[in-house]
Order: structure tokens, then sequence, then C-alpha cells
């Protein structure tokens, strides 16, 4: 360690702790490997995240943002940046894929061009790898990368978010120019895999800057085996009149870490939609942060989290109204089973000058069973005065006298008990517009809900 | 006899609510119960399709020979008790016609028939609905929700039409209804009434049963049956209030 410590301090960063020295070092070697070739401001924007990150640290259960998420199996990991690996066969991936306008597959963070296309779309839209961007159209990608309205602040505040800038490389970067219309959603799949023994690391970074009036739909998923740590950084600028439909899909490992953070910043008469779908992982933590900066963005921030046995899943959401005549609605529904923990934590932060704002939050959690924990703890900042916000969230389980209602017409307790949990989330199921994304939803709650058979003939 | 209750007393949350209850009902049998708020007809209701947060203390009740106390809510469905509800609960997310083919599947089965297919299943469904004049588009949306009172009590009623009951508990089916709705889910019941079916209203009032005339009228304060009768028992009710027959409680 006595060497790192030397060549961190040699330029000009922190010192660095038990913790943070790993990472430092790791930094190092990660940055000898990256191409001559690429921008200044790249680079510099990469040193700034480990400079914040070792400033920071890991956080702690003392600060007020993980209070009530212990991320010290991740402080006191080890953790490899995975070796290269050889490219999954189609058929691996096929049963995470769909018909999309385009497609690209990262593995372990590294874009795969052989598994991706990208068929359905106009030759004007750019669709695939970051790195390459960098390397090539680096002009085309600078003026966005970790610029996006609050995202520099939240990247002072948010370790992991500095971490991912420290190590950002490659992830998707997609533009959708002026005026273009894409009708078929554009996915972006992530596979990751912990080698033996060795638990890996990717730190995906994505960039989706939808251009004036344009429309795209984005779909992100999540999955892998083993152990391994995902910690991916989605930021998206919906331009002036753009209707941009994002969904996240996280089916990662049961034994995987995922911390990860979107940043939205919705420009005017903008309606970008957030779908966030948590199923898998260990220890989950999403961070969503919007920031409207125009009049008239209609924007839309729905989730759905299962979790069971001893998973754990944070959502924290940050929208800032920061202009007038925006609405934000936000519909974030958790189903906890096992010994599983919730947390919800979101804030409508409302600037003054933001007026006629309209913003909703409701958070809605059903426990399945008594060793189940849910935390909501929904939170309005308000700093205008003529303004409609409504927050509300509930923690609770099934109503006894609706399982009575479906017993007494013959249905049996454990599908009476399905139905319901599968009527709680259908609301948020409902909204899924992407009908692929939808569908694997549905099925999935089939194959899980005991009597999902009956389940699905009563839906 | 189609149900026998002996002596039943339940209690819920330690207080006892049913004070010994005996009723007999026969084959095709309407029997009405009518009594004062918080006498424990709703209570009787929940007893006899299994309400878990009702505790039986003594008594016993035979569904056509059968202990009805010892089976599950969904059995007794299955065997034929059908209870609509005072207050329907609402499920989004699930569809009134595919619960109900669930439902109704669920009781073929039971009794050892098969699975009803799709077309047979609406062919039936269309028809069950004519009887309460329901809206078609009651049919896709989620169950009960959004629907308004009427509406409800009415998709109880069709619920019954379809699940075909040997024995139907109706709690309270006419309160917050209007003269029509009343009328369409009193006609609804009157087309079901048949030598095998036998029916249990419950209700406050004496005006559904200017509707539904019943074969026998009982009375119930403070848990007990106080007076039963002929059908009019329910005109001296109406006449005289509950107070008199409270009266009769006191001096017992």
């Amino acid at each position: 360690m006595a060497t790192t410590a030397e060549t961190t301090e040699s330029i000009g960063l922190p010192a660095t702790s038990e913790a943070t020295a790993p990472w430092a070092a790791a930094f190092e070697r990660f940055q000898q490997e990256l191409p001559a070739s690429e921008p200044e401001a790249v680079r510099t924007l990469r040193l700034r995240g480990l400079e914040r990150f070792i400033s920071l640290g890991f956080p702690t259960q003392h600060q007020e943002a993980w209070r009530l998420t212990n991320v010290s199996p991740i402080a006191r990991g080890t953790f490899v940046r995975p070796s290269a690996t050889t490219a999954p066969k189609p058929e691996d991936i096929a049963p995470w894929t769909f018909d999309a306008a385009a497609r690209l597959v990262f593995v372990d963070g590294r874009f795969v061009p052989g598994l991706s296309h990208r068929d359905g779309l106009p030759a004007e839209v750019f669709a695939g790898s970051l790195a390459e961007a960098l390397d090539r159209t680096p002009g085309e990608v600078e003026p966005f990368l970790g610029k996006l309205g609050t995202l520099a602040k939240v990247a002072d505040t948010n370790p992991f978010v500095a971490l991912n800038t420290a190590f950002l490389r490659d992830g998707a970067f997609l533009k959708v120019p002026r005026g273009v219309v894409i009708r078929e959603p554009i996915h972006l799949l992530f596979l990751s895999s912990g080698e033996e023994g060795r638990t890996t690391v990717s730190f995906p970074r994505n960039l989706i800057v939808a251009g004036e009036a344009s429309q795209v739909t984005v779909v992100e998923t999540y999955t892998g085996t083993g152990a391994y740590f995902t910690c991916p950084v989605t930021e998206l600028v919906s331009g002036p009149g753009a209707v941009v439909d994002h969904y996240k899909v996280q089916r990662e490992s049961r034994e995987a870490f995922h911390v990860a953070a979107f940043q939205v910043l919705a420009e005017r008469n903008s309606a970008p939609s957030s779908h966030s779908i948590s199923i898998g992982g260990g220890l989950v933590r999403n961070d969503v942060n919007a920031v409207l900066a125009g009049e008239g963005i209609d924007c839309i921030l729905n989730g759905l989290y299962l979790a069971e046995g001893k998973q754990h899943v944070d959502n924290h959401m940050r929208v800032e109204h920061a202009a007038a005549h925006c609405s934000s609605h936000e519909l974030y529904k958790g189903v906890l089973d096992g010994k599983a923990r919730a947390v919800f934590d979101g804030l409508i932060f409302v600037h003054k000058g933001a007026q006629k704002t309209d913003a909703k939050q409701s958070n809605r959690n059903l426990l399945l069973s008594a060793d189940a924990i849910a935390n909501s703890n929904p939170r309005l900042e308000i700093f205008a005065d003529d303004v409609k916000c409504t927050h509300g969230s509930t923690v609770g389980q099934l109503d006894d006298d609706a399982v009575f209602y479906l017993r007494s017409r013959g249905i049996g307790m454990e599908a009476a008990r399905s139905l319901l949990t599968y009527a709680f989330a259908s609301d948020v199921v409902g909204r899924i517009k992407v009908d692929a994304v939808r569908h694997d939803l549905e099925e999935l709650l089939f194959a899980r809900l005991p009597q999902g058979e009956v389940v699905r003939q009563a839906v | 006899m189609m149900l026998k209750i002996k002596n039943l007393h339940a209690s819920v949350d330690g207080n006892e609510i049913l004070r010994g209850i005996d009723l007999e009902i026969g084959a095709g049998e309407v029997h009405a119960i009518m009594g004062p708020n918080g006498s424990g007809k709703s209570t009787l209701a929940r007893v006899l399709a299994g309400h878990e947060a009702y505790e039986v203390t003594a008594g016993e009740v035979l569904f056509e020979g059968q202990d009805l106390l010892e089976m599950d809510p969904e059995v007794r469905a299955r065997e034929g008790v059908f209870m609509a509800f005072q207050y329907p609960v609402e499920i989004p997310g699930v569809s009134n016609t595919y619960f109900l083919k669930a439902a109704l599947n669920a009781v073929r089965k039971h009794r050892g028939l098969p699975e009803m297919d799709a077309m047979d299943f609406l062919t039936l469904v269309r028809q069950k609905m004519k009887l309460v004049k329901m809206d078609e588009s009651l049919l896709t949306r989620p169950v009960n929700e959004g629907f308004s009172g009427g509406e409800k009590k009415r998709n109880e009623i069709f619920h019954m039409a379809v699940l075909e009951p040997r024995l139907a508990v109706l709690d309270e089916t006419d309160s917050g209804l209007d003269i029509d709705a009343l009328r369409v889910v009193a006609d609804g019941v009157n087309t079901l009434r048949q030598a095998d079916r036998s029916f249990l209203l419950i209700t406050h009032y004496q005006r559904l049963l200017d509707y539904i005339v019943p074969d026998f009228v009982h009375v119930l304060v403070d848990g007990r049956i106080v007076r039963s009768g002929g059908k009019e028992l329910a005109l001296e009710l109406e006449a005289q209030g509950y107070a008199s027959f409270e009266q009769e409680v006191v001096t017992a």
C-alpha cells in the first residue's frame, strides 16, 4: 500500500483510507490502459470523480442518505475488474432479449458488438458504445457527460456516482436528433459474471441525449450470475418537447451488489418517464434524481420492487421543480416477503418561482411476512407559494376482508393472497408500455406467486 | 334440512355478539333476519361464510347435514354457500369476468365437474348478466373497482347467479340502494328462487321484503332471535319499530 499512497499523493489527491486505497490503486492501473487519444476533459472528469470519492469515502449509516442502508459489505469487499471474458453466445442472452429497434449488449461493462444491432434505427441516430464515441467523436459526448443539472452536486455527495465517474469508460451512448421519432424500444442489456473466487465490479456509464421534439424508449436490463458489484450511472437529457420513456429492469443475481444512479435533466415541455423494476440483487440501491429545468414538463416516475429472503432494496428519489407549470407524478410500490428490507426516501423540492407545480408522490409497501420491513420517508421542501404537492406512504399487509371476500367465492387461501398481491402490483405493471417488459414481469409474478396459475387465469 | 343452526355463540375480540341462535332453513325457503344495528345480523352472516375474525364459542351449524364450521371459507363456497357482502371489496387489476371464471372453475372442480371453457363461460355470463340488468362494461372492469354502490350490489347478485349456490346469505344487500336498484336486485333473487335453493336475507328494513317475499321472518336482538313468524311479522316491525322487541329481551 505504501507505493499506492505515494502515487496518489503525487497527483494531488487527498489521503486515502483503508477502504478507498485499493480503489485509488486500481485507478492507477486503469488509467494506464486508456487510449491516449481520449480528450483531456474526460481524464479530468475521472480524476475529479476519484478525488471526490476519496474525500467522501464509502458512506456510513451516520449519514442521513444512507441511514438505513449499510454498504459496509461493499466497503470491506475486495473487487477485481473483470478479465477479458469470452462473450456469451446469442442463445445465452435470448431469455433477456426482445424485438427492439436496437440492442446494445455489455458484458461486465464492456460493449460486445457481436451481440448487438441497430437494425431498426434511422441513420442519423447514434446508438453505440460510449468508449467508442469518446475515442472517435468526443465532441458529441463532452457537452453532456457528467454535467447534467445538479449532477455535479450529486456527484459531489454520492460516493458511488463519484466512483463510477472515476472509472467511467464504457456504456451506452444514445443520441436522438431533433424531431426523430423512434417507436420501437432501444434495449441496453448489461450482463455480469462473478468469477470463481473473485468478485468483479463494473461501472457502466450511459448517456442518453434526446433532442428537441424527439421520441425514444430505452430499456436497461441488468442481470448476471454469481457474486459481483454493478455500479451504473445513467444520465438522460430530455430536450425541449421530447418524449422519453426510460425503463430499468434490475434482475441481478441474488449475490450481487447493485448501486445505481439515474440522473434526468428535463427541458421545457418535455415528458420524461422512468419505470424502475427492481427484482434481483442482494444489496440494491437506486437513486433517481430528476431536475425539471423548464416550464411545461410532465414527468412520471414509477417503480416496483419485489424482495424476499434477505434482499435489501433502497430507492432514493429526488425531484427538483426548478421551473413553473411542471407536474411530477411518482408511484413506487413494493412487495416484501421473508426477511427482506425496503427503504424508500422521496424528496420533492420546489424552487422559489416554480409556481403552479403539481407534484404527487406515493409509496406503498405490502408486507407478506412478519419479518419483512419497509421504511418510507416522503419529504417535501417547498419554496414557492402557489403549488399543489401531495405525498402519501403506506406500509401494510394484505387486507383480511379482501382475502375473505375471494375465499367466499371459492378461491383457495393461497390463491386469494396471490391474487391480491398481484392486484397490488398491477397498477405499476399496467403502466409499463413496452409489451415485452410488461409481459416478462407478469410471467415472473405468475411464476413467483403461490398458485400463480390461478392468478394467470383470473387476471 | 338445508341449514340447521343450534345454540350458536360467537365472539369477536372477546366480545360475545351471538348469544345462542337457533334457526332451521328448509330447502327452497326464504328466511329474513331483521334487527336493529348491532344486534348481530352481519356477524351471523360472516360466521356462516367463515370469516376468521369471529370465534365460535359454542353451538353447531349443519349445512345439508355436514359440519359447516369445520370447513374453510372456500370449501363452504364450493359446497354451495354464498354470501353477498354488505361492503363488496374492490380488487384492482383483477378482471371481474376472469375472476368469476376462476371462482366458478374452483367450484366445479370441487363438484367433480370439468372446467368450463371460455366460450361456454361467456354464454353463461351474458345470460346471468341480464338477470341483474348489469352493464356489459362491468364485466371487463376490475372487480368492483370504481363501481357505484348499486353496481357493487348488483355485481354480488351476478356472482351469485353464476356460482348457483344452494344457500345464499344476503348481508344487507338492500342498504343504500334506490328503489330502482332494489327492484333489480330483488328481481334477480326472485328469478333464482327454486325448490333446492334457500335464501337468508339479512336486513334492517322491511322495504326489501315488499319485493322478495319471505317464508319466515326472524327478529334478532342482542345476539338472540326473539321472535319468529311469517311475512306479516315484518309489517309489525315496520309499524312498531324494534323498541318493543328490545323490551322483550329485557323482560325475558
